[in-house]
């Protein structure tokens, strides 16, 4: 099976958020930056995938060429190789641009699935792994808990409010990994010597513009000031009364 | 001329409140708001979504398993039959789940999770978390229809009066994924992120057992779920569906309470939104207390127990 991993670079999650003097923008000095955490769990349950059915791994980004570190520890867990469409504005890119992109590169692939994180941690939009399914025409289960996949098809569960959801599902298609659904394993010496020898190829791509504009960005309000309303068992009179009569939301 | 279409989710004829707190925000755009709705019991919903800004509701006739692709289109073609200048669904999981997919048939960009909409003189404008919420961001699009989510807890629900006009429209059957069961949550028990009150535990609570103090608690409220940090969703103490985080859920409630909760930027992340915040933690020094409205600073297996008799309380007061 042509298995793909999509993948994006991401700002650590303790990241701290400074602006851009032009009031639209992250100021990115001093950010590290990671493997969004859903995207780790999307390259696992790629391995896994292959260790079950056969087929080969592709570690799938759109990026700056500097996302080889994570796509190399990703290829590093087992996956056979990695594809960066390389775009230094990518963290600017939107949701659709970046689903358009990935869709035209997956069915270049030839890919029969593809596995996203259900949310990327830096723009927090959830959107990518669906919209690209759409463009495809692809089946596309979001938020996967548990899976189960065969040649042409699957089923998949889902968490949602009002408990647990089962979806079955034909391929190709696209899943959106939530947490729960496994946990991912860590690169072994053996398998970071051999990431190294793997393919990784930069691919150029025809643009997509965005949509999207960023008019202004700006750190939250803060907090008005608390208080400690006093210690122990003894100080829940207070914390009530405060409750009640200040915050009233009692 | 602004015309909103939004996503009513509803189970069996009653509307989530999410989806009517989705109703209000597209008040918030101006112009005409329909409803559309999908599954048994849409035409009690259309009814009420009326009662909340709609005034036409189109219903998703037939149809037998849900197959979220399918919906998704029919609601695309919806939109293009009405013309629709915006899309909104609550982001809720069906929600975040049908939304890309509705946007992408439009070819329209996504705006997930906005805790505010505007129409700046003809321009929709979407606020929304970037980095979990350590930066707010302004945004608008150029696409040929303004699609976004919004965040549950955050637009007021509107109480209109009113009717909808329904009118129905044969659902799709030939989508690639279907919905075959669902395994129901305890009848009651509330989402950590749709509860008005959240009562959130971590590490200092000691061991799954003595954690439980937070489900007295909650039962206590009412209207409370229980959230927890990432250590003790790691720990195997409590499901991942209740973690609350960067990594977990993003809650706003009216009311949150983070009990043996550090405060880790990833935590706060989830949860610095609510309406107001109290912690429980014996260590005086712990980052949570720089958020908190009040604190209490103790250990928490004596004060939650005190805290649930005083809920009781007041609750058995009316
Ligand atoms: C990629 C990544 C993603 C993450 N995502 C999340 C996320 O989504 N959500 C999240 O919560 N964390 C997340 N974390 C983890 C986060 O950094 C913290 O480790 C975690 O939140 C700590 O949980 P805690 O507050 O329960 O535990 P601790 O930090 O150990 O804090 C326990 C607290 O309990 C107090 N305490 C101890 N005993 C008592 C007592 N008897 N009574 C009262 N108080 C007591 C202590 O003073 C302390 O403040 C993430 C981390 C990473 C690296």
């Amino acid at each position: 099976m042509k298995i793909v991993a999509c993948i994006k670079r991401v700002p650590t999650t303790d990241a701290q958020a400074k602006i851009t003097p032009d009031g639209k923008g992250l100021d990115a000095a001093g950010f590290q930056y990671m493997t969004s955490f859903y995207d780790e769990i999307a390259v696992e349950q790629a391995i896994r995938t292959k260790e079950a059915l056969g087929g080969d791994v592709t570690v799938l980004t759109v990026g700056p060429t500097e996302a080889s570190k994570e796509v190399r520890e990703c290829i590093a867990k087992g996956a056979d190789g990695g594809v960066i469409l390389t775009d230094a504005t990518w963290t600017g890119r939107d949701a659709r641009a970046t689903a358009k992109v990935l869709a035209a590169q997956l069915a270049a692939m030839g890919a029969e699935v593809a596995f996203f994180g259900k949310v990327a941690t830096d723009r927090d939009n959830g959107a990518v792994g669906p919209m690209t399914a759409t463009y495809l025409g692809w089946a596309c289960v979001t938020d996967v808990v548990e899976l189960e996949l065969g040649a042409d098809g699957g089923t998949a569960k889902r968490e949602t409010e009002s408990g647990v959801e089962t979806v079955a599902f034909s391929l190709p298609a696209v899943l959106t990994c939530d947490k729960g659904l496994n946990e991912p394993r860590y690169a072994g010496l053996k398998g970071i010597m051999a990431a190294k020898k793997k393919p990784l190829e930069e691919v150029a791509f025809e643009d997509v513009p965005n949509q999207a504009q960023v008019a202004r960005l700006e750190l939250p309000a803060a907090r008005a000031e608390g208080r400690i309303v006093g210690q122990g068992a003894d100080a829940v009179p207070a914390l009530i009364d405060a409750l009640r009569n200040e915050a009233k939301v009692l | 001329m602004t015309t909103t279409l939004v996503f009513v989710e509803h189970n069996d004829g009653t509307c989530r409140r999410a989806a009517l707190e989705c109703l209000g925000a597209a008040a918030s755009l101006g112009g005409d708001v329909v409803a559309v709705l999908c599954g048994p019991g849409s035409a009690d919903a259309a009814a009420r979504a009326g009662a909340h800004g709609a005034a036409k509701a189109v219903v998703l006739a037939g149809g037998d398993a849900f197959s979220p692709d399918a919906v998704a289109k029919d609601i695309a073609a919806v939109a293009q039959d009405l013309g629709a200048t915006a899309f909104l669904a609550a982001a809720t999981s069906r929600g975040k789940d049908l939304a890309p997919r509705v946007a992408a048939h439009l070819d329209s960009v996504l705006f997930s999770d906005c805790t505010a909409l505007s129409n700046e003189g003809g321009a929709l404008h979407a606020t929304r978390p970037w980095l979990a919420g350590k930066a707010i961001a302004h945004c608008t699009s150029d696409g040929p229809v303004f699609c976004a989510t919004t965040r549950v807890n955050s637009f007021p629900v509107n109480e209109t009066g009113g009717a909808a006009e329904v009118s129905e429209r044969p659902a799709s059957t030939d989508g690639k994924v279907k919905v075959t069961g669902l395994a129901a949550k305890e009848s009651g028990k509330l989402d950590v992120a749709e509860a008005p009150v959240v009562v959130s535990g971590g590490r200092g609570l000691k061991d799954p057992e003595t954690f439980a103090i937070l489900d007295e608690l909650a039962a206590a409220f009412g209207n409370a779920a229980v959230g927890a940090s990432r250590a003790v969703v790691d720990a195997g103490w409590r499901p991942h569906s209740e973690q609350v985080g960067q990594t977990g859920k993003v809650v706003s409630p009216n009311l949150y309470i983070a009990v043996g909760i550090s405060g880790a930027i990833q935590h706060v992340a989830g949860m610095k939104t609510s309406g107001t915040i109290v912690a429980i933690n014996k260590d005086a020094d712990a980052p949570i207390f720089k958020l908190a409205d009040y604190g209490i600073v103790g250990d928490a297996l004596e004060v939650v127990p005190a805290l649930t008799e005083a809920i009781k309380a007041v609750k058995a007061q009316g």
